[in-house]
C-alpha cells in the first residue's frame, strides 16, 4: 500500500526512482497473472481494458490496484462466455483474434493500434477464405469483434478501421489470383505496421524543433510520442526542463520523469494540483493523446483539459503529440459524450460506501485549447485534423 | 493510408510548377525585348500624347526579334488609333485594353507574349482550365438593385411587373424590395399571355408567391419537380439543339421564378446540378432518351442529396441525443423534426424547446406536430431564449446554406439563438445537407438577404388594438425592416451534422472542394 503525499514525492525522488525501478520489475512477473486471466475474458466492462493496460505499461502500480482489478475481472465473469460463445460459433475466429491482440498489446513498447493491425494480419495469414469477399467479411467480423472487445481505446478503433481502409481498397487486387493477392494483403499489413511503427520517430522529428534552448516544458502523463519528442531533443544537446506532473492514480508522472532523469534532462515532479501554480514559469506544454476527434480536440488521460485551459489562459501553447492511427471519427460535444472509460482509483485510505469516486480515465479537451498537433502527416492545427480525417475515411 | 487521396495535389503542383516555369522561359527568352518593351512603356506612360515618337523609337533603340517587331508595331497602330478616336468616343472597352496592359508589371506582361508567339502549343497541353472556364467558375455577381441602368435593363426582361416599395430601407437598397401582394392579380392575368410558361412551373411560382410552399428543401424539391414536369412536355423546336434550347427555357423558367421570389442558394445549387446535366447530354442522343435521362437525373438528385441525405443525418444527429437532454431548437426545421422524432422512436428520454418568433411562427407548426407525436414540449419566443438556455443541453438548428468559412446562413434569428447558447456553453448542432453547401464566403447578413413583406411585422393579426402601426406606408421617415435571414459566424457552431458525417465548421471548405464537382457529376 502507497500512502503518499506530495511533499514526500519531491523530498524524496531519489528514493522513490529507485521504488519505481524495483516497481517495474515486480511488475513484469506480477501482470502475467491477470493477463492470462485477461486474454480468454473480457474484463468487467465497467472497467476500461484500454486504461488498465496504459496503466501497467505506463504507470507505476500499485499491488493492491492490481488485485482490485483482478476481482473486478473476477466478478462478473459469466458476461463474456455468452457472448463468445455466439461468436465462436463461426471457426471461433474472432476467439483467436483477441487472443491475439492481447499478445501483442503485452508489449510496452507497441502501440495499441499497431498491435490490432498484427493481430489483423494473423487472420488473414490463417484465413481459410477462397474469394476476397470472404476474406474481407472475415476481416470485418474479426475488426469488430476486436472493437467490441474494448470500446473505449481509440486507437484500437481507429487502427482497426485504418487498416481495413488500407487493405480493402485497392483495385489491383481484383485482378490477381486470390493467393498472390493474399501474400499483398499481409504484405501490406506488415507495411502498415511499420508506418505506424516510425510514425513515433517522424513526430520526434517534427517536434523537437519547437523546443528551443533553455525553455520549460510541462507535460502531462506518459506518452511515448512525447518522451520520443524529447529524447530526440535531448540527443540533439537542446538544453530544456521539463516539468512532470504526478499523473495520479498511475503515477504515470514519476515514470516519465525517471526516463527523463536517465537522460540527463532536468526534471521537477508537480503534483496535478500544481499546473496553475507553475505555469508562469512554463514556455509550452506538452501532452500526447489516446485519441485526436474530429474536432481537432483530443482525448486524453484525465487532466489534460484543466492544463489546456490553464496554458490557454496563460498565453502558453498547448503542443500535441500523436500518431495518425489515433485519429478517430468521433465528434464529442461535451466531457459526457463519449463511451465512459473508468477505471478503479486508489485513494491510499478506505472510502466510505456512501461516498461517490469519479472515476472516469480520460477527458476531452475542446480544440481552441490546443495549438499544434505534432503528427505523422505533418504539423496540423487542430482544424486541419477534420480535414485529413475526411480524406482518409471518405 | 496516404495514396490515394494525395494523388490530386501533386498534381495541381505540378501545374504550378509548370507554369511558373513558363514565366521563367520567357523572361529568359526575350531578355533584350523585355528591356526595350520596358522603356518604350515608360515613355509612353509619361507622355500619352507622343505616340508616333515610341513606334520610332522602339526599334531604334534596340534590335528585337522579328516577331517582337510586330508587336511593337501593331501598339504603335493602335495608339495611334487611339490617339484618332479618342476625342470623339470617350474610351470604348476595346481601346482601353492597350491602356491597361501598360500599366501591369513587366513579368505579366510577358505571360501574354508568351502565348501568342513561342509557347503557345505547351500551354495548352498544361492541365490548367483555359482562361474562359475558369472565368466561368466564378459567380456572377449579384444583382445590386441600388444600380440603376441594370435595374433598368432587369425590369425589362422581367415577366411580371412589380411595383417598387415606397419607404425602402436605406441600407438594404442592393436587395430588391417591392411591394407585396401586388403581383399575384399581375400574374393572373398574365397567365395566358406568358406563353412559354409550364404549368407546373407556374403553379410553383404562385406557390412560393403566396408563401405556401417555404423552407429550403421543399422549396427545392418543389423547383425541380416542376422542371421534371416541363422537360417531360417539352420538344425541342425545328431547327434547335435540345441543349441549347433546354437551358433557355430553364432559364426564363428560373427568372419567372426569381420574380416570385429570390432564389435560396441551396435551389441555385440543385440548378447549377441540372443546367450542368442539360450541357453534358451528347448531342447523338434522341430526344426521348435525353429526357428520360434529364428526369431520372432529377429524381436522383431529389434522392440523393435530399431524402437519403437526410436519413444520414437524422442517423448522425440521433448518436447525440442522450437520455435526460433538453433539446433547443428554433423555428421549423425539416430535418431537425425528423430528428425529433426518429430520437423519440428509438425510445430516448429528452425534451424539446421549441423557440419561435414573429412574424411567421412556424414553431407553432412543428409544437403541434411533436406534440401530437407525444413528445414533451416547451413553446417560447425568442424574447426568451436567455431565460430557456441555462436548462437546454443540445441546440438544434437547421440553415438555408452553410458558407464556405463556416458561416451558416438561416432564419433571421438563428444567429441569436446560436450566440446565446455559446455564451451559456451549451453546444450548437447546425443540421443541414451538403448540397446547401456554397463556395462564397460571407462576413455579415446584409450583402445578401432576402426582404419579406414589412406589412406583417407591423400588422399584428387578431389584435385590433395594436394599431399603431396603421398606414405606416404614408410616413415618409419610417422605414420597415423585414429580413428572412441572417449569417450566424462560424465561432458560435459546435458542429454542422451533414451526409458527409459531423465535421466541424472549419471543415465546409474541405467538403465543398472535396465533393463540390461531384454535385455537378452525379
Amino acid at each position: 500500500m502507497w500512502r503518499r503525499s506530495a511533499s514526500f514525492v519531491l523530498d524524496k525522488q531519489q528514493q522513490q526512482y529507485d521504488d519505481v525501478e524495483k516497481q517495474e520489475s515486480s511488475l513484469l512477473s506480477s501482470t502475467t497473472t491477470p493477463s492470462m486471466a485477461e486474454t480468454l475474458q473480457n474484463p468487467s466492462p465497467k472497467i476500461s481494458a484500454y486504461y488498465q493496460t496504459r496503466a501497467a505499461h505506463h504507470g507505476v502500480v500499485t499491488s493492491d490496484w492490481l488485485a482490485q482489478a483482478q476481482a473486478a475481472v473476477g466478478r462478473d465473469p459469466d458476461d463474456h462466455p455468452s457472448e463468445s460463445s455466439s461468436k465462436s460459433n463461426d471457426s471461433g475466429k474472432p476467439f483467436g483474434v483477441i487472443d491475439d491482440f492481447n499478445n501483442w498489446r503485452k508489449q510496452p513498447d507497441l502501440a495499441e493500434a499497431v498491435a490490432a493491425i498484427r493481430a489483423l494480419a494473423s487472420v488473414i495469414r490463417s484465413s481459410q477464405a477462397t474469394t476476397m469477399m470472404e476474406l474481407e467479411i472475415e476481416l470485418k467480423k474479426a475488426s469488430d469483434s476486436l472493437k467490441s472487445w474494448d470500446t473505449t481505446s481509440i486507437s484500437l478503433t481507429a487502427g482497426c478501421d485504418l487498416f481495413l481502409r488500407y487493405v480493402t481498397r485497392t483495385s489491383a487486387l481484383e485482378y490477381e489470383d486470390f493467393d498472390s493477392a493474399k501474400l499483398r494483403l499481409i504484405e501490406r499489413a506488415e507495411k502498415f505496421g511499420e508506418i505506424s511503427y516510425k510514425a513515433r520517430k517522424i513526430i520526434a522529428m517534427l517536434g523537437q524543433d519547437f523546443i528551443f534552448d533553455g525553455c520549460t516544458i510541462l507535460v502531462h502523463g506518459f506518452s511515448r510520442v512525447v518522451l520520443e519528442v524529447l529524447k530526440m531533443a535531448a540527443q540533439n544537446r537542446k538544453l530544456f526542463r521539463v516539468f512532470c506532473t504526478e499523473g495520479r492514480p498511475d503515477r504515470t508522472g514519476l515514470r516519465l520523469s525517471n526516463e527523463l532523469a536517465k537522460l540527463d534532462v532536468p526534471v521537477k515532479l508537480l503534483i496535478d494540483s500544481a499546473a496553475a501554480y507553475s505555469m508562469d514559469e512554463v514556455d509550452m506544454v506538452f501532452v500526447g493523446a489516446d485519441g485526436v476527434v474530429e474536432s481537432g480536440g483530443i482525448i486524453n488521460m484525465m487532466g489534460t483539459y484543466q492544463i489546456a485551459l490553464v496554458a490557454n489562459c496563460m498565453n502558453k501553447p498547448v503542443y500535441v503529440a500523436a500518431e495518425s492511427y489515433k485519429f478517430a471519427r468521433l465528434y464529442p460535444l461535451d466531457q459526457k459524450d463519449m463511451v465512459p472509460a473508468l477505471r478503479p482509483i486508489d485513494f491510499g485510505v478506505p472510502i466510505p460506501s456512501k461516498v461517490e469516486v469519479e472515476t472516469s480515465a480520460r477527458d476531452y479537451t475542446p480544440p481552441q485549447y490546443l495549438t499544434l498537433l505534432f503528427t505523422d502527416l505533418g504539423i496540423l492545427t487542430p482544424s486541419a485534423v477534420s480535414d485529413e480525417l475526411i480524406q482518409l475515411y471518405l | 493510408m496516404e495514396c490515394s487521396p494525395r494523388t490530386p495535389r501533386i498534381g495541381f503542383d505540378e501545374a504550378i510548377l509548370g507554369n511558373t516555369l513558363h514565366h521563367f522561359r520567357a523572361a529568359g527568352f526575350n531578355l533584350t525585348v523585355a528591356s526595350g518593351a520596358k522603356k518604350a512603356r515608360g515613355i509612353s506612360g509619361k507622355a500619352a500624347g507622343t505616340v508616333v515618337e515610341v513606334a520610332n523609337d522602339l526599334p531604334a533603340t534596340s534590335k528585337p526579334l522579328k516577331e517582337k517587331m510586330s508587336k511593337s508595331e501593331r501598339r504603335a497602330l493602335q495608339e495611334s488609333q487611339r490617339a484618332a478616336k479618342a476625342a470623339a468616343k470617350g474610351g470604348a472597352s476595346v481601346h482601353e485594353q492597350p491602356g491597361k496592359t501598360l500599366k501591369q508589371p513587366s513579368q505579366k506582361k510577358d505571360g501574354p507574349q508568351v502565348t501568342s508567339s513561342v509557347a503557345a502549343s505547351e500551354k495548352k497541353g498544361g492541365d490548367r482550365p483555359p482562361e474562359k472556364d475558369r472565368k466561368k467558375d466564378v459567380p456572377p455577381p449579384r444583382m445590386q438593385f441600388d444600380d440603376k441602368n441594370r435595374v433598368e435593363k432587369a425590369k425589362r426582361r422581367a415577366v411580371v411587373k412589380q411595383t417598387e416599395a415606397r419607404n425602402r430601407v436605406e441600407l438594404f437598397r442592393h436587395l430588391p424590395q417591392y411591394e407585396h401582394g401586388t403581383q399575384l392579380p399581375d400574374l393572373e392575368s398574365k397567365f395566358f399571355l406568358l406563353d412559354p410558361m409550364h404549368p407546373a412551373v407556374y403553379k410553383v411560382g404562385i406557390q412560393y408567391l403566396a408563401g405556401d410552399v417555404h423552407g429550403g428543401n421543399a422549396r427545392c424539391i418543389a423547383m425541380l419537380q416542376a422542371f421534371r414536369e416541363a422537360i417531360k412536355d417539352y420538344t425541342t423546336p425545328q431547327e434547335k439543339t435540345l441543349s441549347r434550347d433546354l437551358t433557355a427555357k430553364i432559364n426564363s423558367f428560373v427568372s419567372f421564378l426569381i420574380a416570385c421570389r429570390p432564389l435560396s442558394i441551396s435551389m441555385g445549387n440543385a440548378l447549377r446540378f441540372l443546367k450542368a446535366r442539360i450541357a453534358k447530354l451528347s448531342a447523338t442522343l434522341a430526344e426521348s432518351e435525353a429526357k428520360a435521362s434529364l428526369c431520372s437525373d432529377i429524381d436522383r438528385f431529389i434522392n440523393e442529396k435530399i431524402v437519403v441525405a437526410d436519413k444520414v443525418i437524422v442517423g448522425n444527429a440521433v448518436t447525440k441525443i442522450r437520455d435526460g437532454d433538453v433539446l433547443l431548437t428554433y423555428g421549423s426545421s425539416s430535418v431537425v423534426e425528423m430528428i425529433l422524432l426518429h430520437a423519440h422512436e428509438l425510445g430516448k428520454e429528452f425534451r424539446v424547446v421549441v423557440v419561435d418568433s414573429r412574424p411567421k411562427l412556424e414553431g407553432q407548426a412543428l409544437l403541434r406536430r411533436l406534440v401530437g407525436k407525444g413528445l414533451r414540449c416547451t413553446y417560447t419566443h425568442v424574447n426568451a431564449v436567455s431565460y430557456i438556455m441555462p436548462e437546454v443541453t443540445r441546440v438544434f438548428l437547421g440553415a438555408a446554406s452553410v458558407l464556405s468559412n463556416g458561416t451558416v446562413f438561416s432564419r433571421v434569428g438563428t444567429a441569436c439563438v446560436a450566440m446565446v447558447a455559446h455564451a451559456f456553453h451549451v453546444p450548437v448542432l447546425i443540421c443541414c445537407e451538403a448540397y446547401k453547401f456554397h463556395e462564397r464566403v460571407q462576413l455579415d447578413s446584409i450583402c445578401s438577404n432576402e426582404l419579406g413583406d414589412p406589412d406583417v411585422i407591423a400588422k399584428v393579426s387578431g389584435r385590433m388594438d395594436v394599431n399603431y402601426l396603421d398606414n405606416w406606408a404614408n410616413k415618409e421617415n419610417l422605414q420597415l425592416l423585414n429580413l428572412l435571414y441572417d449569417a450566424t459566424p462560424s465561432d458560435y457552431i459546435s458542429m454542422i451534422i451533414t451526409d458527409y458525417g459531423m465535421v466541424p465548421p472549419t471543415s465546409v471548405p474541405v467538403i465543398v472542394r472535396e465533393y463540390g464537382r461531384e454535385h455537378l457529376l452525379i
